[in-house]
This record gives C-alpha cells, sequence and structure tokens, in this order.
C-alpha cells in the first residue's frame, strides 16, 4: 500500500537546521574509526570527495569505478563552472538568495531544507578546492573571478577556464589516491557493481565484477555508498559519457530502495545536433556561450540559405522575443524547449534540419574577435574538430540533448536511502534541484554532498555500527546476490539473438527522446509503455553477446546497463504520467498556460513521488514525500 | 568511403598479437574514428566474431580514456587532439589505416587495444596533491593568486592523462605527464611548500615502475592532446635538482 513518507528534516528556522543537525550528530572516536569500512561506489565529484574525506577521518574506504583511472568519471566533462556563494562581486548576492534561485530554478519541486544547505554550504567549498591548487579564473590583481550563469542575476559562477569540472575532479582525485598510499582507501577501477547486498535489512556490501577479467568478487562493509552518477545516456543519444549508466541505483532499487522523479531528466539547450543513425553523443558545448551568442532561426520554413545569407528581418532571435528581461540566457528547461518548439515548426536548420543557430557575429562586432577568442576559445576549437565548420565566420548550430538527471534515488535529510545504510550522493540522488536544475550547481552539489554531508551524516550512522564486526562475505545473502547476477550474465551470453545491446539501447532512446523527453503527453506515454514493453521481450528473446562471461567482454557490460534501462524507462514514463502537471523539465502537453508556459498544479501534486519496487516492472507502488514550503511562498516562475 | 583497417588483435595479455585486416564500406566522413569502430565492432558482432576491444567514454576529449597509435601516430594525424575528437574526414576514400594500442612496457596490454594505466594513478598516489584535509582549508581569497600564476598552473593542471606522450617516446619516459602535475601544483601557492618532497617522491616512484627515461626529444610535446610543454620537464628537472642540493 502507498505510504507518505518522510524526510527527517530537523526543525527550527531555516538558516538553523544544518547547524543543528551537526550539533546534534553522533560522533566515533578515531580508535573506533578504524575498525569500521566504507564502500563509495563512483569516483566522480561527489564519490572520491566522500572517498577521501571518509578516509581522512580514519574509516577504511573501498573505492569503485567502472573506468580504467577514477581521474576519468564523468564530472570531468562539465566545463562552465561550478556556483557559490561568497558575494566577491558585491552584487546583492546571499545564501538566502542562491536558495530561492535554486528552488525557483526547480520550479518550488526540491525541499526546502536540502536546497538551503546546498547554497550554505557552498562558499567552503571554493576554499578547499583552492587550497587543493584548483586553477579557477583569476582577476589581474590575484582576486578569484566570477562569471554569471543562466536562471539568476547575479555573479556567482567560479571557473576553471571551460574545464571547472575536470580541475575539481583532479582536485577530489589527488585527495582519493593520496589516502591509496596511506592504506585507507583500497581502490577498484575496472570494476562495475552488479548489485547490493543486505543483511537483516541493511546495506552491507556489493557484488561486483572485474571488468578485465571477468571474475565477480564479493564486498562487504558497515554500509554502502552510491555516487553513481545520473542515466541520462538511457536517452542513447545525450552528453553522457558511453559508460554513464544507472545499473547500480536500479539494482538497489530492486533491493528497496525508492526512486524519486525517475522522468525528471534536463535536456540541455546547447549541444551539437546529431549528424547521422551512426552517431554515439552529442558533445555539449557550454552555456556560458549563451553570454554572448545569440539563438535564432530563419523566419521561414525550410528555408535552404546559408545563415549568412538570411538578412536580419528573416531571422526570429525567439528567445530575446518571448522572454525579454532573460533573453538568451532563460533557464535550460525553457530554452531547450522553445528551440524544440521551432525545429517541430519545420524551421530547424542543418541537413536534418534538427538545430537552432547560436551565432556571435554580434557579439564579435561588438567586443572584437580577439575577446571572444578569449572567453570561448576552446570551445570554438572544439566546435570546428567536430564539425569542421570555424564559428566566428558562421552561426553554430545547436540542438537539445539529454543531460542530467534530476530524479534518482530518493534521499532523506541524511541522504540515506529508505535502505538503512545505503546512502545515495551527487547526481544519483534526487535531492536539490526539483524538476530543474540550475547551471554550474551540479558540480556544486556533487561536491557539497561529497565533502561536507555526508562524512557528518554517515559518521552519525556508524556511530551505531561500533560494536558491529566486519561483514562477513561467506553470508547466505552474498551467496544468493552472487550466483543471481552470476545466472544473468550467463542469460545474455546464453540468449544467442540477433540484436546488439547497442541497437536495442538506440531503438529505447528515441522512443523516450519522443514520447518522455522535452514534452510528454498521455496519449504518447501510454503509447511508449506498451513498446517499451514489448522491446523489453524482444531485449529478453533475441538479444546478442558474443563472448564469455569469465573474460573481459564490452558487449557483455552494455547488455547488463541495456537490461537495466529497459526496466527503468517504463518507471520513467509511468512517472510522468502519474504527475498531471507541467513544472520544469517535466512539460506535460495537456497543462500549459495560453502562451505555452508549464503550468504547474501545486494543490495535487506539491510532492516528491518516491517509487517502490514491488518484483514487477510494469507495477510500481507510488510513495509521496509532500512538499512542505514553511519558509517560501511558490510563485508562477517568470523568465519574461 | 571505402576504408582498410589494419588492427592490433591481442586475446590477453601474454599472448601473441598481431595484425588482422578488416575492410569498411559505407563510412561517413562526418563520423568519428570511433564511430567507424563502433560500426566495424556491430559488423563483427553480428558474424558471430569478438568485436575489438578499445578504451573510450566521454569521447569529447577530456576523459583521456581513449587512445590508439593511428599509422603509428598517438591519436591519429590531426594536432592537438584525442582519438575521440577525431574524424574521418581526416582520411581519403580508399585509405588504409593502421591501428594499434599505446605501447610500453609500463601498459601492458589487457586485450586488443585497451591497456592498462594505473601507473599512471601510482605516480600520482606518490605525491601529486597538496596535503590538504577536507575543512581545513582557509577562505579562498587569504592567498593571492596572479592571473599569470593561475593561468600558467591552468596549462600543466590540463594533462588528461591519456598517455600519448609515454606511447609516442622512444623510451617510453613518464616525463612529461610527471613534471605537467609537479608543475602544475608548484606554481601555486598553495602547493609550493611541498615540492620538495612530492617531486622526489613522483620522480622516484616513476623511476621505480617501468618508465624509460627522458632524452629531450621533444616528441611528448608534438603529440600531446592538451598541449602540455616540455618546459615543464624542465621545470621539474629544476624542482629535483634544488631539493636534491
Amino acid at each position: 500500500m502507498a505510504k507518505t513518507i518522510k524526510a527527517n528534516i530537523p526543525a527550527g528556522e531555516l538558516n538553523q537546521k544544518w547547524a543543528s543537525y551537526k550539533a546534534q550528530a553522533k560522533l566515533v572516536s578515531p580508535n573506533n574509526r578504524k575498525k569500521l569500512e566504507v564502500i563509495v561506489v563512483g569516483t566522480g565529484l561527489a564519490g572520491a570527495s566522500a572517498a577521501a574525506s571518509l578516509a581522512e577521518m580514519g574509516y577504511n574506504v573501498k573505492s569503485f569505478c567502472f573506468q580504467d583511472s577514477p581521474r576519468r568519471a564523468h564530472s570531468v566533462a562539465a566545463q562552465g563552472g561550478v556556483n557559490a556563494m561568497k558575494n566577491y562581486q558585491n552584487d546583492g548576492d546571499s545564501i538566502y538568495r542562491m536558495f530561492i534561485d535554486t528552488l525557483k530554478g526547480g520550479d518550488f519541486r526540491s525541499r526546502e531544507a536540502n536546497t538551503y544547505r546546498l547554497a550554505e554550504c557552498s562558499a567552503s567549498l571554493i576554499d578547499q578546492a583552492v587550497a587543493q591548487g584548483v586553477p579557477f579564473g583569476r582577476e589581474y590583481s590575484g582576486y578569484l573571478k566570477n562569471r554569471s550563469f543562466g536562471g539568476v542575476q547575479v555573479s556567482r559562477t567560479f571557473y576553471a577556464r571551460g574545464q571547472t569540472g575536470q580541475q575539481l575532479l583532479l582536485g577530489a582525485y589527488q585527495a582519493l589516491m593520496r589516502q591509496t598510499e596511506t592504506g585507507k582507501i583500497k581502490l577498484y577501477s575496472r570494476h562495475e557493481m552488479l548489485d547490493l547486498v543486505l543483511i537483516d535489512g541493511k546495506a552491507k556490501g556489493i557484488i561486483a565484477r572485474h571488468l578485465d577479467t571477468g571474475k565477480i568478487e564479493r564486498h562487504g562493509a558497515h554500509l554502502v555508498v552510491l555516487a553513481t552518477g545520473g542515466f541520462g545516456k538511457i536517452y542513447y543519444l545525450s552528453t553522457l559519457a558511453m559508460g554513464c549508466n544507472a545499473s547500480a541505483i536500479w539494482r538497489a532499487h530492486k533491493k528497496g530502495a525508492y526512486m524519486a522523479n525517475p522522468s525528471w531528466t534536463q535536456i540541455h539547450p546547447t549541444s551539437l545536433p546529431q549528424s547521422g543513425p551512426y552517431q554515439s553523443k552529442l558533445t555539449l558545448m557550454s552555456e556560458s556561450l549563451r553570454n554572448d551568442g545569440r539563438i535564432w532561426v530563419p523566419k521561414a520554413k525550410n528555408d535552404q540559405r546559408s545563415p549568412n545569407q538570411i538578412p536580419e528581418n528573416e531571422r526570429d532571435y525567439y528567445l530575446e522575443r518571448k522572454y525579454p528581461s532573460f533573453g538568451n540566457l532563460a533557464p535550460r528547461d525553457i530554452a531547450s524547449r522553445s528551440a524544440k518548439e521551432q525545429i517541430d515548426a519545420g524551421k530547424g536548420v542543418g541537413t536534418l534540419q534538427n538545430a537552432v543557430y547560436l551565432d556571435f557575429a554580434h557579439a564579435i562586432a561588438e567586443y572584437g574577435k580577439d575577446v571572444i577568442e578569449q572567453r570561448y576559445g576552446n570551445l570554438f576549437t572544439m566546435y570546428q574538430k567536430i564539425t569542421g565548420i570555424n564559428a566566428y565566420e558562421e552561426p553554430m548550430k545547436i540542438s537539445p540533448s539529454a543531460h542530467f538527471s534530476m530524479g534518482g534515488l530518493w534521499v532523506d535529510y541524511d541522504l540515506m536511502t529508505t535502505i538503512p545504510g545505503l546512502f545515495a550522493i551527487g547526481e544519483s540522488n534526487f535531492s536539490d534541484h526539483g524538476a530543474n536544475r540550475l547551471g554550474a550547481n551540479s558540480l556544486l552539489q556533487a561536491c557539497v554532498d561529497g565533502y561536507y554531508i555526508a562524512p557528518y551524516t554517515i559518521q552519525n550512522y556508524l556511530a551505531d555500527e561500533i560494536n558491529t564486526p566486519k561483514t562477513n562475505i561467506n553470508h547466505p545473502a552474498f551467496e544468493e546476490a552472487e550466483l543471481n547476477a552470476r545466472q544473468q550474465l550467463q542469460q545474455f551470453v546464453n540468449c544467442k539473438g540477433s540484436k546488439t545491446a547497442e541497437e536495442f539501447h538506440k531503438e529505447l532512446g528515441k522512443i523516450l527522446y519522443d514520447k518522455c523527453g522535452l514534452s510528454r503527453s498521455e496519449s504518447g506515454l501510454k503509447q511508449a509503455i506498451n513498446t517499451i514493453q514489448q522491446l523489453r521481450d524482444e531485449f529478453n528473446e533475441n538479444l546478442l553477446v558474443p563472448g564469455d562471461v569469465e573474460d573481459i567482454n564490452s558487449e557483455l557490460e552494455k547488455a547488463g546497463r541495456v537490461y537495466d534501462y529497459m526496466e527503468l524507462a517504463e518507471l520513467m514514463c509511468k512517472d510522468a504520467l502519474s504527475r498531471d502537471e507541467s513544472c520544469g523539465a517535466h512539460f506535460r502537453e495537456e497543462y500549459q498556460t495560453e502562451d505555452g508556459e508549464a503550468l504547474r498544479n501545486d494543490q495535487d501534486y506539491a510532492y516528491t513521488s518516491a517509487w517502490e519496487w514491488t518484483g514487477n516492472p510494469s507495477e510500481p507502488l507510488l510513495n509521496k514525500e509532500e512538499l512542505v514550503f514553511e519558509f517560501v511562498k511558490p510563485i508562477q516562475r517568470s523568465y519574461k | 568511403m571505402k576504408i582498410h583497417l589494419n588492427v592490433w588483435r591481442q586475446k590477453h595479455k601474454d599472448s601473441k598479437g598481431a595484425i588482422v585486416k578488416y575492410s569498411l564500406n559505407e563510412v561517413a566522413p562526418e563520423m568519428s574514428f570511433l564511430e567507424m569502430l563502433d560500426m566495424l565492432n556491430l559488423k563483427l558482432a553480428k558474424k558471430g566474431e569478438r568485436p575489438i576491444e578499445f578504451d573510450h567514454d566521454c569521447r569529447e576529449g577530456i576523459c583521456g580514456q581513449c587512445g590508439l597509435m593511428i599509422n603509428g601516430i598517438a591519436h591519429g594525424p590531426l594536432k592537438n587532439t584525442t582519438t575521440c575528437q577525431l574524424h574521418m574526414r581526416s582520411f581519403k576514400d580508399g585509405d588504409t589505416i593502421y591501428i594499434e594500442p599505446f605501447k610500453a612496457k609500463a601498459f601492458p596490454v589487457i586485450r586488443d587495444l585497451k591497456v592498462d594505466r594505473s601507473a599512471f594513478d601510482a605516480i600520482i598516489a606518490a605525491g601529486g596533491y597538496v596535503s590538504v584535509n577536507t575543512g581545513q582549508a582557509p577562505e579562498a581569497n587569504s592567498v593571492m593568486v596572479t592571473h599569470d600564476e593561475a593561468e600558467s598552473a591552468f596549462d600543466s593542471a590540463a594533462c588528461i592523462g591519456c598517455g600519448a606522450c609515454v606511447a609516442t617516446c622512444k623510451n617510453a619516459s613518464a616525463a612529461l605527464f610527471t613534471s605537467a602535475k609537479i608543475s602544475h601544483l608548484a606554481k601555486l601557492p598553495q602547493g609550493k611548500k611541498e615540492s620538495e618532497q612530492r617531486t622526489v617522491n613522483m620522480v622516484n616512484r616513476m623511476e621505480n615502475l617501468e618508465f624509460g627515461h627522458c632524452t629531450n626529444t621533444e616528441a611528448c610535446e608534438v603529440e600531446c592532446p592538451q598541449e602540455i610543454s616540455v618546459l615543464n620537464i624542465a621545470r621539474m628537472n629544476f624542482e629535483y635538482n634544488k631539493a636534491k642540493l
């Protein structure tokens, strides 16, 4: 039966909640810490920062990643920056303002207390990163520089050229590697988690596969932290890395962790368009380009002229027209949906007519080519490498692409899932961004969860575990989980059908992008659910995986990930279908204002959907966490 | 486009590898190099053969996981470009392309084109960090870093750890990789304090792994997708000598 769930938010004023939590949290003495073991899956910003911080405190950490080095986790690809409330620009910023921006950006579908804590902890992160040697942009005076980003009116974004994610991740990775040298972290690269192991209802370990050998291993601990990132790759074409996947969180879901708002996916407005059926991913161009680039399409349908031949009065700068106060800096969901409207209306550009122009001609005329080169040189170079086009001479072609999962495992204020001892941090949880994430808040959330929140809340949990002996990996729960994982892999190999996992993934991605992407409708979603069920049946009967289980086998890795996507995809559609309103990235065609904006329904839908696995992927159970707005009254979001 | 491929296939670390020939008829110039390999792998899988194992992840030139020797050049013919950012428009219809793994004693082949670069992690673990625990940091603007210091540190910090420098070097030296991290941290006031200790530890670790010595051919800089300068190696030598004097 459906339940109403509680997030364990501390009482008190908004700005006192985290302070009072920390003051009352239980501690573990240094002598006891060395007896306790923690598993952290994922080595992106959230995973690496949590693993390093916990090891520094004295806990024994086992750190897992599927990449060949922890430094390659996909946080590395974030370009634009990281938000933090320092108010160095004296432009009216405050923790409260940052909290409101994030809450409003998320269309009032996030938890007040969590969102406030994100803003509250942001300043410390910049201090920590600078101390680690992250080379943030500097003024000539030597002080830190800021830039502005979509959805806000202050400059609070810190950046390291267009490689902020890389530099922050290297800081966290280096902190992690430092602890491997002390022996407090044992690193397992090229390992993929296959299952979560529960003993007496608590998370006590994982089953993992060594990807170089195919060997299946058991790892026990006193608790498990998932920091496995987002699952936007479910759409196949996305800005994510090829290996990004939902398997860790999905398998945890099947062991009892609730999935929250799984359909809320951020579709990024400025990625490069698909150029053909062979395409494997869409490269993101930093949103910072929208600071100076102007977005437009031809006013006429099917206009085949080259962009420079289209005169000013035959262009539609639709964002500036529709949203005069934010213009090209409208938030991502709005910018993406507007682009789709234009493309669907037959005004898309490029050979597949699937893009819009991002034009720098005006900025170059105003500031000179040198200034634009200084600001975005690396992005222009990257654009040329991929497309062969010089964007100083003709506009870039951009299109929306799946990017960030606002949804993820449901967690309480402690970032603990509904399974005791299972924590989810960073993008793998759902907690801070509501129905739409603001640019440069993703790096922030990953770091804040890993450096500043998890170390307190995990210690609070471990304080009750000091007398618990080491987990016995010969426990029947481990045996059963290993056997199941092994059987599943063997089934994939034994199926000997005619379609590869990648082919299934492409089909699934297309269904989701069309029916559960930028806009959703009741009939489209119902149709998608049907098609996904059929595709899943076909997957089970007709999958082709060459090679063996106990060997290095990329095709087998993909098969496991796509299998999980097939189940998650149906839940995403069911989630979108259950919410008869539009909010942030979730745009239901039936619920829009007269001028086509999202129509939110606070009376009936001010809750987080937390889905429970019932054993049948077609029959998930909906539980609700009511969103109580104690300190802020939700308003209609407007960027006009 | 029609493309002929000569690809290194090797079953395991200790087995003997060999070049195997393949041909593809429907290569589009807009395809990335790795998408061309995806196409070949799909063909192989459909025929019931084992696809070619190769490393890749972000496919946007920043994670450093991809890396192939393409016609004998690390990451292929384009300057300052990772394998994943290389596109087939850089080749002609009818071309023959040789594809091999990054070969070095310190990078053993795992299978086909996949190699083990964990030796790089071991070098970083020896000292490639600032020893600051979470929570110890002072207010960020309390220590000034000039614009030029930050930019110069960034140039060194931009290394993606792909290993092209090692694969290209006739001695399989890791000098460019190691020196980039030493320089990045030595150039910043936050990292300067422990520079001597760091340099000695990292250089010693590099020597103990199976990398060769640097003989200043500067080939590494030419092949580096991130344009990491060999001046970093000079800086490493300077820091090392300073520590040893």
